[in-house]
């Protein structure tokens, strides 16, 4: 029988850190998934999910067993990122006069027919990460909690470690925010 | 074209389109060959730390403190004033007055 994370942290935390292994092991999936939600590069994503694992490691201590480890891994791997997205502010001012064909001709459709224009392309996705990489970290991480992956405000709260009323508020800005990007993108395209 | 509608559709794309979760070779290996390069917290230890880097500063301030009271005393000394009689002069001071203003 394999042993239960409560067990193997006890045992990480008596030293032996081998069992720590186990728990990379079977979180790692979760966790690059989310980090890919915020990084491209996969370098990127190696990175954060590295300093994830290795700040877990230092802060084992202060798992104190009351919830699942998982979500206080999750927890620990958004405010990661979160960090990440402040630390790598780039430029986020850019015009979308640089789109690629397929983008361009996704908009097109779009444009023709909203209802046609096809949701699992690869340009809409293209599209949709230009946009959030031009947003600020906070309004990035609330689009994409709670829009992108539907998590409700109260485990958004807990998650980032906002308040309810701060998650809603900067939801609300996020969402002002993104449609202004989109409409600039629009603006770009047609005139 | 309704930025709102383009809004709704690029995030349903983007629900459409989830990260993938693959995990690159041998990561579970790259995690813990650092692991022994990362200290683990250890809050005694903190402690113990906090307290011996402290304990220099406390030293000085304690022979700084002794130094200056050496010098405060001996200097009282040389001016040949005694803090008890002073204090007594300083609270009956108002008594004296009233004396001296009735003889």
């Amino acid at each position: 029988m394999e042993p239960t994370d409560a067990e193997l942290i006890a045992e990480v935390l008596q030293g032996k850190a081998a069992s720590f292994e186990p728990l990379v092991k079977k979180y790692s999936p979760r966790i690059f998934g989310t980090a890919r939600r915020y990084a491209r590069r996969e370098d990127e994503v190696a990175d954060i999910v590295q300093e994830i694992w290795l700040k877990a490691f230092q802060k084992l201590a202060s798992f104190r067993g009351e919830a699942p480890f998982e979500h206080w891994l999750m927890r620990l791997a958004v405010r990661t990122c979160y960090d990440f997205l402040r630390a790598h502010q780039r430029n986020r001012e850019s015009s979308f006069t640089d789109l690629t064909e397929p983008e361009d001709d996704w908009l097109d459709r779009f444009a023709a027919d909203p209802a046609g224009a096809p949701e699992d392309s690869a340009a809409a996705k293209q599209l949709i990460d230009r946009a959030l990489e031009q947003l600020s970290p906070a309004a990035r991480m609330v689009i994409t909690l709670l829009e992108i992956e539907d998590r409700p405000v109260k485990e958004i709260a807990e998650l980032t470690g906002w308040s309810v009323a701060l998650v809603k508020v900067r939801a609300f800005r996020a969402r002002g925010e993104l449609r202004k990007i989109l409409a600039r993108m629009a603006q770009d395209k047609y005139l | 074209m309704k930025p709102s509608q383009l809004e709704r559709k690029l995030i349903a794309a983007a629900k459409a389109q989830a990260p993938s979760d693959a995990v690159p070779y041998a990561f579970e290996q790259r995690i813990m060959s650092r692991l022994g390069k990362v200290p683990v917290a250890d809050l005694w230890a903190d402690w113990s730390r906090a307290l011996w880097r402290a304990a220099a500063p406390c030293v000085a301030v304690a022979i700084c403190l002794g130094v200056w009271n050496a010098y405060a005393s001996s200097s009282r000394n040389s001016a040949s004033t005694d803090l008890s009689q002073e204090l007594e002069r300083t609270v009956l001071a108002s008594v004296a007055l009233d004396t001296e203003t009735l003889q």
